[in-house]
């Protein structure tokens, strides 16, 4: 079976125009694939290359060296020489990614900013305001909270509208980096309990999580990232 | 990293092709051969610093300015590509006035500021042919709630406008004739950051709803983030980088691009 996200022999590097060209190598010869079902956690230090990866699925990050393989119903793209158009199209249908910390957009309600994710991932208005609600009330943000801009939450609430917005629409692969940085141990479970849903629908999960007992419910595969060196300068 | 809640390009088709577009003033290269192409509801900016001729390519896109080489070429609502260069001063003034927009960052050169609030959206109106007093007036009505300008200040000209309101005035203004695109140069400078956030929200409200495609000049990369789609990077008359905003603002390559992000200050 193909795999939904697959990278092939990817390679990154920075270059530091500001740093006299400062080439920080991150990654090399990443090779990897997720399948449906799968949850595979990225392990290995901080520095490894671990979000750097996931950016690059997400097309965030250029990938300069190798192919990132996403698979769009019947066929299979490769994001790393994808076109802007193309990956903001992917983006809408395909892929999903929760980040550490969300990004507010001003004036617009908690609710709202999910509500807009659902639609934006092709739900009808109606689903959307239903499941935001719904996804809201199970990260057990209080519906007070949910007509006010979330700038002004504290780093757990924004992180909890954060997951709702990434997971409100169902899109085949799904990215997270560290979405439970900084949720206390219920709403840990919570989301623990959320990636087992959308595994058991199919979705195919990437991700890092530092916190040793979510690392150890969710994962179905650790992929130690410091074994992508390659040939890469030490 | 996360982008902002844009709405998608409407059709996989090409609205606006910009090839080679230079224009010098003097010995300095305003825009040195500058290409691009925009897609129906496709959002762009045009990022850099002053001087760097993102204004004069804005200028030079709406034919306002004399382009010393290139072409711009526009599908227009008949499905024709023209070159703008070929169209008749009346030709392009018919479209400037219906399919395109310009909000301009210094509202008296956007706005009639001797007109009430209601005659500039109603202008634009009667610029289309409309004639109907009271269906003018309503539908001015109705732009202006749709900027959140309250129905009391309809006959007010624009010099008693706060300057937020004054943006906000343009903006009903240019959407009025229910264009295809629209030009922004700056629309957000120079106003206090709560107003800035106001606008912008209404902005990206309005771009999605209405499925524009927008190329905004903005020398803020915040803007350049909450509005676009794509992002092109000038300087020195020259495109940079371009590419999808959040991969050039989140891993720029060109030394300059790197400069640019590291030198705002995180909020």
């Amino acid at each position: 079976m193909t795999p939904l996200l697959a990278f092939e022999d990817v390679a990154k590097s920075f270059t530091l125009h500001l740093r006299d060209g400062a080439v920080l190598p991150v990654i090399a010869g990443a090779t990897l694939a997720v399948h449906s079902g799968e949850c595979v956690v990225l392990g290995g230090a901080s520095g490894a290359g671990k979000s750097s990866l996931l950016k690059m699925a997400y097309g965030n990050y250029r990938c300069p060296q190798g192919a990132v393989w996403v698979r769009d119903g019947a066929r299979v793209v490769n994001l790393a020489a994808a076109a802007p158009r193309e990956i903001l199209a992917l983006r809408r249908t395909t892929l999903s990614y929760i980040s550490q910390f969300l990004r507010v957009i001003p004036r617009v309600g908690a609710r709202a900013v999910v509500e807009a994710a659902g639609i934006e991932g092709g739900l009808p208005l109606k689903v959307a305001r239903t499941r935001a609600g719904d996804l809201l009330s199970r990260l057990n943000l209080p519906e007070r909270l949910w007509a006010l801009p979330p700038a002004t939450f504290s780093g757990g609430e924004q992180q909890r509208v954060n997951i709702a917005r990434g997971l409100i629409a169902a899109r085949p692969i799904l990215l997270m980096d560290e979405p439970t940085a900084s949720l206390d141990a219920t709403n840990r479970a919570v989301v623990v309990d959320l990636i087992a849903e959308k595994r058991a629908a199919g979705t195919a999960i990437l991700g890092i999580f530092h916190d040793a007992d979510v690392r150890e419910a969710v994962a179905t595969r650790i992929v130690d990232v410091s074994a992508f060196r390659g040939a890469m300068a030490a | 990293m996360i982008e902002p809640l844009l709405p998608e390009p409407l059709l996989p088709e090409t609205l606006l092709t910009v090839e080679g577009l230079t224009k010098r003033y003097g010995h300095r290269l305003a825009c040195d051969s500058i290409g691009f192409t925009l897609d129906h509801g496709e959002v762009l900016a045009v990022v850099g610093e002053s001087g760097s001729g993102k204004s004069t390519l804005l200028s030079l896109i709406a034919g306002e300015v004399a382009a010393d080489a290139g072409s711009v070429s526009y599908r227009m609502r008949d499905g024709a590509t023209r070159d703008l260069a070929t169209l008749s001063e009346a030709e392009r003034r018919a479209l400037m006035r219906t399919d395109w927009g310009f909000v301009r960052q210094d509202a008296t050169q956007g706005l009639r500021m001797a007109v009430s609030a209601g005659g500039n959206v109603g202008e634009r109106l009667m610029g289309v042919g409309d004639r109907h007093y009271g269906r003018i007036r309503a539908t001015a009505l109705d732009w202006l709630a749709r900027v959140e300008i309250a129905a009391d200040r309809v006959d007010d000209p624009p010099t008693r406008l706060s300057g937020g309101m004054r943006q906000r005035l343009q903006i009903a203004r240019n959407l009025v004739t229910a264009p295809r695109l629209v030009l922004m140069d700056e629309p957000t400078s120079g106003l206090d950051v709560s107003v800035q956030a106001r606008l912008l929200d209404m902005i990206r409200g309005l771009v999605a709803e209405l499925g524009l495609a927008v190329i905004i000049v903005t020398h803020d990369l915040a803007v350049a983030r909450l509005l676009s789609h794509r992002v092109l990077v000038m300087r020195s008359g020259r495109v940079i980088e371009t590419g999808l905003t959040d991969q050039v603002l989140d891993d720029p390559q060109a030394a300059y691009t790197q400069l640019l992000v590291s030198s705002v200050l995180a909020a």
